[in-house]
């Protein structure tokens, strides 16, 4: 009983305190690799919990695909510190109700938690205990919870077709290699063979005809 | 509950001898490696460069197109796993279901081919 209580305290306090860190780093480089070590612990506390398919998930997309994405977006933002430090009164409002806000929800939520245990039962499908997670999770998510799963579909069909209208350029000019029109060429369609009169040589505007 | 965490103690282990490994790997270097400082090791390339320069430098969006059309198709596997370990109890709803969803990304997909975006220039 002691061995879980001991990685829990391990991996929340590491969670906490790269979570100040994120915040407190002055490089955004560091910052984000201070996330990506609040990720891996928080799916630590998810395994701690019983929920392997969640803490798995956490590592392969948040550690593998948005961290790197926020890297991205770092190293593209060519981040002048200096500059980064000139918004902070301006934006220190919206940060102070931003944070007032999630701070108030999860009151709510623990307040609610505190006033009646039971409350998260009622609202969420019973945990089988004689399944895997995995599997207990994959029962739910494409019968029950049918009508999310779909929408969760449209979500990335959106994401995908926002993100390559938003970024995709393409540069005017460009000769892309088409195997079909390559295939399909052939000596009849490349090339014009002309008698030519001896001593005449061709026109000028036959010429241009000519190159094709 | 503990039977689960068992089954974790492997991991916890890889991770012990992956660390152990790794830091040794980062540590050796500065003990035995043979150093021998000389500022024409630090000087510039002839082709150049400057051997030392700053990491933050702004590159091509096209990077960042490729990498989030990744996690979406990431995410779209990460829900087939789930699909897959309860196949067999899911029964025609659940099947057609995850038919659904992935012709709704395949439609982005196709969309997705038809303007470049998987091209490079």
């Amino acid at each position: 009983m002691i061995l879980p209580a001991l990685f829990f305290y391990l991996f929340a306090s590491i969670c906490v305190a790269s979570a100040v860190m994120v915040i407190a780093s002055r490089n955004p480089v560091h910052s984000v690799l201070f996330l990506i070590l609040a990720f891996v612990n928080a799916s630590g506390l998810f395994v701690l919990m019983g929920a392997e398919f969640l803490a798995m998930l956490l590592i392969v997309v948040y550690v593998g695909a948005v961290a790197v994405l926020f890297l991205f977006v770092i190293m593209m933002l060519d981040v002048d510190f200096t500059q980064l430090r000139e918004g902070f009164i301006q934006y220190l409002p919206f940060g102070l109700v931003i944070g007032a806000i999630f701070l108030a929800e999860l009151l709510l939520v623990a307040g609610g938690w505190v006033m009646n245990p039971n409350v998260t039962k009622s609202i969420t499908a019973a945990i089988p205990t004689n399944v895997s997670n995995t599997e207990a999770l994959g029962l739910v998510l494409y019968t029950k919870y049918i009508h999310y799963f779909q929408l969760a579909g449209m979500v990335l069909l959106v994401a995908m077709i926002g993100a390559i209208v938003l970024t995709l350029r393409h540069k005017v000019k460009v000769r892309r290699q088409d195997i079909n029109v390559q295939n399909a060429r052939n000596p009849e369609l490349a090339m014009e063979v002309r008698k030519v009169a001896t001593g005449q040589g061709l026109q000028d505007a036959d010429a241009g005809s000519w190159v094709k | 509950m503990n039977g689960i965490l068992h089954n974790y103690l492997p991991l916890v282990v890889f991770i012990g001898i992956a660390s152990v490994i790794g830091l040794a790997l980062l540590i050796a270097p500065f003990l035995v490696a043979y150093q021998q400082p000389d500022p024409e090791k630090l000087s510039a390339y002839e082709c150049g460069f400057n051997a030392f320069d700053d990491a933050r430098m702004k590159f091509d969006v096209r990077f960042y197109l490729v990498a989030i059309l990744f996690i979406i198709f990431d995410l779209e596997v990460a829900f087939l796993f789930p699909w897959a370990v309860a196949f067999g109890k899911l029964g025609a709803t659940g099947f057609w279901s995850m038919i659904v969803f992935l012709g709704v990304l395949t439609i982005g997909f196709a969309y997705e081919w038809k303007k470049g975006a998987l091209e490079w220039d």
